[in-house]
């Protein structure tokens, strides 16, 4: 058939031709640019406000940042060597540079000491961030917050010692009783702790920290962006178990208890954390036995811990919640008791839901750490308000310091959310 | 016949507290009402015995004494005559004002920068994202301190628009940015017809509310006049006039005329000053909660599925209605209640009014007052009174709406 149409027909292509490059218009970088910048006539305003917005912030804050100077001593001294130009004094930083990150009374021979345990706390907290580590790990968590406790504060080591002892027989016999019946290894390990501290307050003898192997330093001279991680650390660590207990008596069958939870929650989360920290720094004296003095940092620790505890309940109140029915149902089918059901089935469960919640819970509190320095503690916004801006050599340098304190937040918060952002990825077990 | 007979009666064992179901709920709560009242009766004993080795009592009487403070930001009369219970109230109103101004303006940023998150342009969704973590992820005490540092230091005093050559002019004559405050002109009438001011402006708010319902009563007869006869009248102009047309005849009758702010001597003078305190905090709550509300309105908008849109189209409604009749009444049910959170952190954030010096309650009422008079038990109490009440209020609120948008589910 071909054949003889192929002496009828003057020319016959018989090859393709290769394809033609689509129009300059859809390739590469000018089809991205029209897609994404100049769709139509209000995205290119948009497009073009957003470019003048970014390059009025850019031409405002980039002479600034790369003319700034680092080694003055004084704002006047750093003015003179800018000469009127603009720049920004970084010098303060370098400056000042231990006191805003360790307080101005912490004693300067000692610095090692916080450092030492910032590094541990990264090693301790492996294990718990990321799961793959060997759960052998685990351990030196456990023991970390005596460590650490020892290492800032010094002091005689017996005392972190007795608490680690007396938190060591709790689990013992929690261990050994608790498989039996939850309630009698529960109450009995809190039994053996309390007899533990008690006996082992009597036996550390007076005076032990005078001349311990580390200095003893106390609370009052914490400061800096230190004290805003200790706090944010403490708080958030001992106010998830607790605000695991509340949400769980929140849900509970027992009005009794059910009422105290709601009460405590309802009524922490109704007021802001500043009352709080007022009712540690002026109120919460009062309460406490005549002659003692419990000291502000540990005040503000417990209304603090309360204040988290309080919105982890209701998240991990939303977690219990989302979690169906049938999962209760089916805990009460294999015949477990309620703590048994609770830690094998719903826990692990809810908890895995409401781990955005919890990492929003631990930001909004790391970052709600600098209103101490509302009760003047110097915690970092505190050192910057109070005694070097307060100082006749750095009197006005606002924004290399306010900068300063918003870039070291942003670092850690911001790492926290993408911390969690992965492990949700990670632990999403539902194939969507 | 039978040969089941009942259980022998065991009677009561002690261990059954705490192993028989039926019990051991009684034996917990009854451990842990003793607990409470150990506890309540243990910090009571204390504050009874600290209190009196203070020689102190629990009095509120200290309320009704002269406060012998001043307070510039102020709505109602008040002078360091005052008592300490009228300096509460100064504060009390102060910190409604500035969590209403923040509250609105929030949710306008929020918006704005939710809904461009989501837009096509990917230079504005970039930007606006990086607003979001940049606001989310720094404390608020932060960017209260920078702004009402942009507001004392980098604007200029008043001396500064003194003279024939001075450094700074004022905006259209009208508005003066300076490191005391903005002064904005005032609205004022010349021939009231109340004699108070404030009634005027409540004869004002009385038009607005007239005008709402002639607008609602238009709506409600185009509706009518729809389903009768299948056409809807036009209604634009109707309703452009029932919320104009009082509003103008108010103003036209009572004279309205401005009062612009003025340099006398070393200050302005006329028209309305605004604090530097209360703008640092209003719009820095307003900023920083603006990113917050940002993201729960991106994720309100993100929850209506696509089908709803392309079904709504495919019924025939126009982009508009598709927008008020499907997406936004869907997409309000997830961002209300979050967004009433978001209120309500404002209202608690804007206690930290006391690191600027504005004088909103915990300034007044927990700063000065309470470092005056020492009362430092009733007026952390009175403080959380009011906190709480507040925060109720609005949650009672918030239960209500969302009892009444819930999906209706048999």
């Amino acid at each position: 058939m071909s054949d003889t149409h192929a002496h009828s027909i003057a020319f016959v292509r018989d090859t393709e031709i290769p394809p033609s490059p689509p129009p300059a218009g859809e390739t590469g970088a000018v089809k991205w640019l029209r897609e994404n910048l100049f769709s139509n006539a209000v995205n290119s305003a948009l497009t073009i406000a957003s470019l003048l917005v970014i390059y009025i912030l850019l031409s405002k804050t980039l002479p600034w940042l790369l003319n700034g100077v680092w080694t003055t001593s004084s704002l006047a001294e750093c003015r003179e060597v800018l000469q009127g130009k603009t720049g920004a004094c970084f010098s303060v930083l370098t400056e000042r540079w231990n006191q805003l990150l360790y307080g101005f009374k912490y004693p300067s021979d000692q610095y090692w000491r916080p450092n030492l345990a910032l590094v541990l706390l990264l090693f301790a907290i492996a294990p718990v961030l990321f799961f793959d580590l060997p759960r052998k790990l685990l351990a030196f968590t456990a023991v970390y917050p005596f460590l650490a406790f020892w290492l800032i504060w010094g002091g005689t080591i017996l005392a972190p010692i007795v608490a680690l002892v007396g938190f060591a027989a709790g689990a013992f016999v929690f261990q050994t009783y608790g498989k039996s019946s939850f309630a009698v290894g529960f109450f009995g390990a809190i039994a053996a702790a309390f007899a533990v501290w008690i006996i082992g307050g009597m036996l550390i003898p007076d005076g032990a920290s005078d001349n311990a192997m580390l200095q003893a330093v106390p609370s009052r001279d914490l400061g800096g962006f230190m004290l805003n991680l200790m706090l944010g650390v403490t708080c958030v660590s001992l106010s998830l178990p607790l605000g695991i207990a509340l949400a769980l008596g929140r849900q509970s069958d027992m009005p009794l208890i059910k009422w105290m939870c709601v009460v405590f929650i309802e009524f922490v989360r109704g007021v802001p954390l500043i009352t709080l920290l007022f009712v540690a720094s002026v109120m919460l004296a009062y309460f406490f036995p005549p002659e003692s003095t419990v000291d502000l940092f540990l005040r503000v620790v417990i209304m603090i811990t309360m204040f988290s505890a309080a919105y982890i309940a209701e998240v991990i109140r939303g977690g219990l919640a989302a979690l169906p029915k049938g999962q209760y149902e089916a805990a009460d089918s294999l015949g477990l008791d309620y703590p048994q059901a609770m830690r094998l089935i719903i826990l692990p469960q809810a908890l895995k839901i409401s781990i955005p919640g919890i990492v929003n819970v631990a930001v909004g509190l790391f970052k709600d750490t600098t209103l101490v320095s509302v009760i003047s503690m110097f915690d970092l916004v505190g050192m910057i308000r109070g005694p070097i801006l307060a100082s006749t050599e750095w009197n006005g340098v606002y924004w290399e310091l306010l900068g300063f304190a918003a870039l070291l937040f942003f670092v850690v918060c911001y790492g926290i959310s993408q911390y969690s952002q992965w492990l949700e990825r990670r632990l999403a077990t539902d194939h969507r | 016949m039978s040969t089941l007979t009942d259980p022998p009666n065991e009677g009561f064992r002690l261990s059954m507290l705490i192993n028989d179901t039926r019990y051991r709920s009684l034996t917990f709560q009854v451990i842990a009402a003793i607990v409470l009242a150990l506890c309540i009766w243990y910090l009571g004993n204390n504050l009874i015995q600290n209190l009196r080795a203070a020689g102190l009592n629990i009095s509120y009487t200290f309320l009704g004494d002269p406060s012998g403070y001043d307070i510039n930001q102020r709505l109602v009369e008040y002078d360091s005559q005052s008592s300490h219970a009228k300096a509460a109230l100064v504060g009390l109103l102060n910190t409604l004002l500035v969590a209403f101004l923040a509250c609105i303006t929030a949710t306008v940023f929020g918006v704005i920068a939710g809904v461009l998150r989501l837009s096509n342009n990917w230079l504005v969704s970039k930007l606006m994202a990086v607003y979001v973590e940049i606001f989310r992820n720094i404390p608020v005490l932060i960017w209260i301190i920078i702004i009402f540092t942009i507001m004392t230091a980098v604007l200029p005093g008043p001396r500064e628009f003194r003279g024939d050559n001075a450094t700074s002019s004022m905006l259209f004559d009208a508005f003066a940015f300076t490191n005391r405050g903005i002064y904005i002109p005032m609205p004022w009438f010349e021939n009231g017809i109340f004699a108070s001011t404030a009634m005027n402006w409540l004869l004002v708010l009385a038009g607005f509310a007239g005008s709402w319902i002639a607008a609602h009563q238009i709506n409600v007869w185009a509706n009518n006049k729809q389903e009768s006869t299948g056409v809807r009248p036009k209604t634009t102009a109707l309703i452009l006039a029932a919320w104009l047309v009082p509003f103008l005849a108010l103003m036209l009758i009572m004279g309205l005329t401005w009062e612009y702010p003025e340099l006398k001597g070393f200050n302005f003078s006329g028209g309305i000053k605004v604090g530097g305190p209360l703008i640092a905090l209003w719009f820095a709550l307003s900023i920083y909660t603006g990113a917050f509300i940002a993201e729960n309105v991106r994720a309100g908008i993100q929850a209506v599925s696509k089908g709803q849109t392309e079904a709504a189209s495919a019924l025939g409604l126009r982009p508009r209605r598709v927008m008020n009749l499907v997406v936004l009444p869907q997409a309000l049910r997830v961002i209300i209640p979050p967004l009433i959170s978001n209120f309500l952190n404002i209202t608690k954030n804007s206690s930290l009014a006391i690191a600027v010096g504005y004088a909103d309650i915990t300034a007044t009422l927990g700063g000065i007052t309470l470092n005056q008079t020492g009362r430092a038990i009733e007026c952390v109490l009175l403080l959380m009174l009011f906190y709480l009440t507040a925060s109720l209020t609005i949650s009672m609120v918030m239960n209500v709406y969302n009892a009444s948008v819930k999906l209706k589910e048999r």
